[in-house]
């Protein structure tokens, strides 16, 4: 109970100083809306192109604009050593990692959410039939990008160019999760949908994902550790 | 024995690349006693308040907190533990309460509000409670960040060179804090190289240089002040002989 409350705490944390300064959100969404917007000029909606490279695109932008995020949130941290002032509270520091990791996850979601009506709505490209597994295959993409992505960093805000660090650190970790998601989008929107290979690589989603976040839970300490 | 001992650190030893921060260092302190680290900068003060608070991982040692190994159990260790430092560890876009809410949650405090509540008052910050600190004056977050560090009631006070950027009316703040802590008979133990403020009820002074205690000195603080100005200039501490 002592670790859950705890974690609540730095979660709900998280959430209020997002929705006071509405950084993180701020910054994914005008960069996911741009790239979205030069892809809306480089191919035509409705195209059969569109249809071959949706997913990809989709996807691109997903992470590209997921990667802003994810540098904000431990380097909103550094402004008053606050990280370590968490630290010294009577936690443990997996909770931290859990926590931001919540809150990582659903400032994610919400600009994928945001970006994919505006995909949809640009390219005419039909999601609604499919949004439900598209809601589930974006989830367990996501979890398990937010997973590394805040392990992660953690690790590149104490290097001297945190924003060059965790693109380059992260993307080669999570190709894993990306080819499986992008797979699992396409299968999804494939006319007819591909199930069977839809829940293949789902179920190698789900696989990673528990990796993922079994993994940063028991390392998190050796990240902080100084 | 080590449970009477508020703090012992034992042959602490902590290496950043290949300098030495702490070399084999040894302190007790016991309950109620208030204890100022002096040394030059990098000198080892801030990293043996950190290893106390196990936010640096010695090399080599041992830390206890009222005989807690702070290795085995870092969060009972840091229960007991408050620090005040020149950093403030406020999270600018949340107001003064929250603050203060979000540290009462991490220690799971009963009779949260009421605690919280009594800290701003205390604090003088009853009439802000409710702004972002990031509209805070130097003093006015410096005087959070004491409310928040002590909100739990720590029974071990650290003060990590707390006096650095004060103004006057918040370094008056902290100095009349230091004395209510010391009557109260808590545990302090600051790292400084101020000595103008602040060292009013220091009952014992240790001196490090090169990550080594060299010497402690008790008694009279003009008498310490003249000492250690002497030994900044490069003349041999004076030992007054270790207290084990």
């Amino acid at each position: 109970m002592k670790f859950w409350s705890q974690t609540a705490a730095i979660l709900m944390k998280d959430l209020l100083t997002e929705y006071r300064t509405k950084d993180v959100l701020t910054s994914m969404l005008l960069f996911g809306l741009l790239v979205i917007l030069m892809f809306n000029f480089a191919f035509e909606p409705d195209s059969e192109e569109i249809r071959k490279f949706g997913p990809g695109l989709l996807w691109m932008t997903f992470i590209f604009a997921g990667l802003l995020g994810m540098n904000r949130s431990f380097a909103a941290e550094t402004e008053n050593d606050t990280l370590e002032g968490l630290m010294l509270s009577p936690v443990k520091w997996s909770s931290i990692y859990l926590g931001k990791m919540l809150a990582n996850l659903l400032f994610l979601l919400l600009a994928q959410a945001i970006i994919l009506c505006l995909f949809s709505i640009l390219f005419n490209y039909g999601i609604w039939p499919r949004i439900g597994w598209m809601a589930a295959i974006t989830f367990l993409g996501t979890l398990g990008f937010a997973s590394v992505g805040t392990l992660l960093a953690a690790v590149a805000a104490n290097t001297r160019m945190s924003e060059v660090m965790l693109p380059v650190l992260m993307v080669p970790l999570v190709l894993p999760v990306i080819l499986s998601v992008v797979l699992a989008t396409a299968a999804n929107f494939a006319q007819p949908p591909e199930e069977p290979v839809m829940f293949f690589w789902m179920q190698r989603l789900a696989a990673y994902d528990i990796i993922f976040v079994i993994l940063p839970l028991m390392t998190f300490d050796y990240v902080l550790e100084k | 024995m080590t449970a009477d001992a508020a703090v012992v650190v034992e042959n602490a030893e902590k290496w950043f690349g290949l300098n030495p921060a702490l070399a084999n260092v040894s302190l007790r302190v016991h309950p109620g006693e208030f204890v100022a680290l002096l040394g030059r900068n990098g000198a080892g003060k801030s990293t043996l308040l950190r290893v106390v608070a196990r936010l640096v991982k010695p090399n080599r040692g041992r830390v206890r907190i009222w005989g807690v190994d702070v290795a085995r159990d870092p969060e009972r260790g840091r229960e007991r533990i408050g620090l005040v430092a020149h950093q403030t560890y406020l999270y600018p876009g949340l107001t003064a309460r929250e603050n203060l809410r979000l540290h009462a949650r991490l220690h799971r405090l009963e009779g949260a509000g009421e605690r919280v509540a009594a800290a701003l008052t205390e604090a003088g910050l009853n009439l802000s409670a409710d702004r972002p600190v990031r509209g805070f004056s130097r003093g006015m977050q410096q005087r959070l960040a004491i409310a928040r560090a002590t909100l739990h009631g720590p029974e071990l006070v650290l003060l990590d060179e707390p006096f650095t950027g004060l103004d006057l009316e918040a370094a008056e703040l902290l100095s009349e804090r230091l004395r209510q802590w010391a009557a109260a008979g808590r545990t302090i133990v600051m790292a400084t190289h101020n000595l103008e403020q602040g060292l009013e009820g220091v009952t014992r002074w240790v001196l490090l240089d090169r990550g080594r205690i060299v010497t402690e000195w008790t008694g009279d603080s003009t008498a310490v002040r003249s000492r250690y100005r002497q030994f900044l200039k490069g003349a041999p501490p004076g030992a007054q002989g270790r207290r084990t």
